[in-house]
């Protein structure tokens, strides 16, 4: 299966980095801050340095992948310094700052459930079960934000097919790593922990849902979800399950963490749907970051239509939300 | 104390203060606005709105139970500024978060309680601010005006409730929003009702100021 380009690949026109440069340079021709400004900065970063201190590894041997888009990616540095990931506080900056002493090794998940052959895998071993990807896919934040990233990973299906799931097995249920005591601000999340996620067994297997284990070809920093992860590219970026430890082939659908916090806002599919509102926000419009405007159109499946449509035959996805 | 608040250089330092969080904002610059400038810039401006407000709500408490009858002469400028706060906030969504979008802004704000309340709040402050001058107080007359300015209760309980409704799930720092104006408003109800009866409040004393009371 090729990805078919979308529509409307015009994301290089917009080039917000430099709509924020030349923001700067006219401030800084306004000479409202001047050299001074330049001085403080260089100051600023002394006294608050970048925040993205993980020993990174990089990932030998990744391919290319047929299901990257050509859209820019968004730079490592903004993508790593803004996320959530509520364990480590509700601030976009919090989990860069908060998650650097995570400890993420040894690590181990376990996969069971209606399975024929229930197995805990190492993380040495996950990384060698397929050749590493590289997948770059747009990501659609439910809170109308986007950027383009480039993951490291291979498709959820061969994991799954290595414990061979039997035919009660109808969704999979994901768990991430809780601990309090690595994990101080969890009472101020407001979500119920350990997060957990679902997918129905055919969204679980089809192509595109990637096993991740790195970004910007090394491997994922603890606020990233390291050591491994979900993505699924068509879906809101929440059910992109983060530092998983299980993952268990059920028979019913299971309950996922922001369904569970506000059914009303969060269904258990969460697809990209422009034309299904969030009931506080429009899903029409995303920002693309670091930009600053909120008018790139949002689209079906977050541009995934032709890959991921079929799954949804006859589906009322205003109900199934 | 009420000296220093009467020298008219107080007032110029207390104008620089309350330029700060812009001049931090210019400052830090958009490699300083996190990933999603819009968004921080909004969150911010947002934050000294509620500030702001909250300061201003407690010069008349601050003044009475202190007796700084001079703190009083610093409430209008802290009003404008929650004001100054609300209008970039206001600016910062319809340019930058809406594109200038209006029909968008337009059902936002019929369809999105947050939005109706955070723009209730807003549009409820414009008054306050064109009738903020002492000629405007004489046109008024002081009983209407003083009516009139008593909406900024309303904008306060608009722009917290704007804010508790907007977060997704840590609703922490709005409680703590919450519990400051409630302290700020409920002071007020209490002063009534022990003004009423004529008698001092508990535990506080009572200076009457009739030009300044209630409207604050």
């Amino acid at each position: 299966m090729l990805l078919k380009r979308g529509p409307d690949l015009k994301y290089s026109d917009v080039t917000p980095r430099d709509i924020y440069l030349n923001r700067r340079k006219f401030l800084y021709g306004l000479g409202l801050a001047g050299g001074l400004a330049l001085a403080g900065k260089n100051l600023a970063n002394l006294a608050f340095p970048s925040s993205r201190a993980y020993a990174a590894t990089s990932l030998p041997g990744i391919v290319k992948s047929p299901f990257s888009t050509t859209e820019k990616v968004t730079s490592e540095d903004r993508v790593t310094t803004y996320n959530n990931y509520y364990e480590f506080g509700t601030d976009k900056g919090d989990p860069s700052k908060n998650a650097t002493k995570f400890v993420t090794s040894p690590w181990s998940v376990s996969v069971e459930g209606e399975v024929a052959k229930p197995r805990k895998f190492t993380m040495e071993e996950i990384l060698k079960l397929a050749p590493l990807e590289e997948r770059i896919y747009r990501h659609r934040c439910v809170e109308a934000w986007s950027i383009v990233v480039p993951w490291v990973g291979y498709s959820f299906s061969t994991i799954a097919k290595l414990v061979e799931p039997n035919s009660n097995a109808k969704y999979v249920a994901f768990e991430s790593y809780f601990d309090k005591k690595q994990m101080p601000l969890w009472g101020r999340a407001g979500i119920q922990l350990p997060y957990v996620e679902g997918l129905r067994i055919d969204e679980a297997m089809h192509p595109l849902t990637l096993l991740t284990v790195g970004m910007y070809g090394e491997t994922l920093p603890n606020q990233d979800g390291a050591p491994v992860r979900m993505v699924i590219p068509w879906k809101y970026g929440f059910k992109s399950i983060k530092s998983i430890v299980k993952i268990r082939f059920v028979k019913d659908q299971p309950p996922t963490t922001w369904n569970i916090t506000n059914a009303h806002e969060y269904g258990f599919y969460s697809n990209v749907n422009p034309k299904v509102d969030h009931p506080r926000w429009s899903q029409a419009k995303e920002v693309r970051l670091p930009g600053f405007f909120k008018n790139t159109p949002t689209q079906m499946f977050n541009g995934y239509g032709d890959q991921v449509a079929s799954l949804y035959g006859g589906m009322d996805l205003k109900k199934n939300y | 104390m009420n000296r220093i608040l009467m020298n008219k250089w107080t007032k110029v330092v207390v104008f620089a203060l309350c330029l700060v969080p812009i001049a931090v904002l210019v400052w830090q610059g958009p490699s300083g606005w996190s990933a999603n400038p819009t968004q921080y810039l909004e969150h911010a401006t947002g934050d000294w709105i509620l500030r702001f407000l909250a300061i201003t709500l407690a010069v008349t408490p601050l003044s009475k139970i202190f007796g700084l009858k001079q703190l009083v002469r610093f409430r209008r400028m802290l009003g404008l500024f929650a004001f100054f706060y609300a209008c970039l906030h206001f600016s910062i969504y319809l340019g930058l978060d809406q594109v200038l979008d209006f029909r968008g802004v337009w059902s936002d704000v019929m369809k999105r309680p947050y939005i109706t309340m955070g723009f209730t709040g807003f549009v409820l402050m414009i008054p306050l601010a064109i009738t903020s001058t002492a000629a405007m107080v004489r046109r008024l007359g002081f009983r209407r005006w003083q009516m009139l300015h008593r909406l900024i209760y309303v904008s306060a309980v608009a722009g917290v409730i704007h804010f508790y409704w907007l977060v997704k799930s840590d609703v922490h720092l709005p409680l703590i929003y919450a519990v400051i104006m409630a302290v700020l408003l409920g002071w007020r109800v209490f002063a009534w009702f022990s003004d009423r009866g004529r008698r001092p409040a508990q535990g506080t004393p009572v200076r009457k100021e009739p030009t300044t009371v209630a409207a604050s």
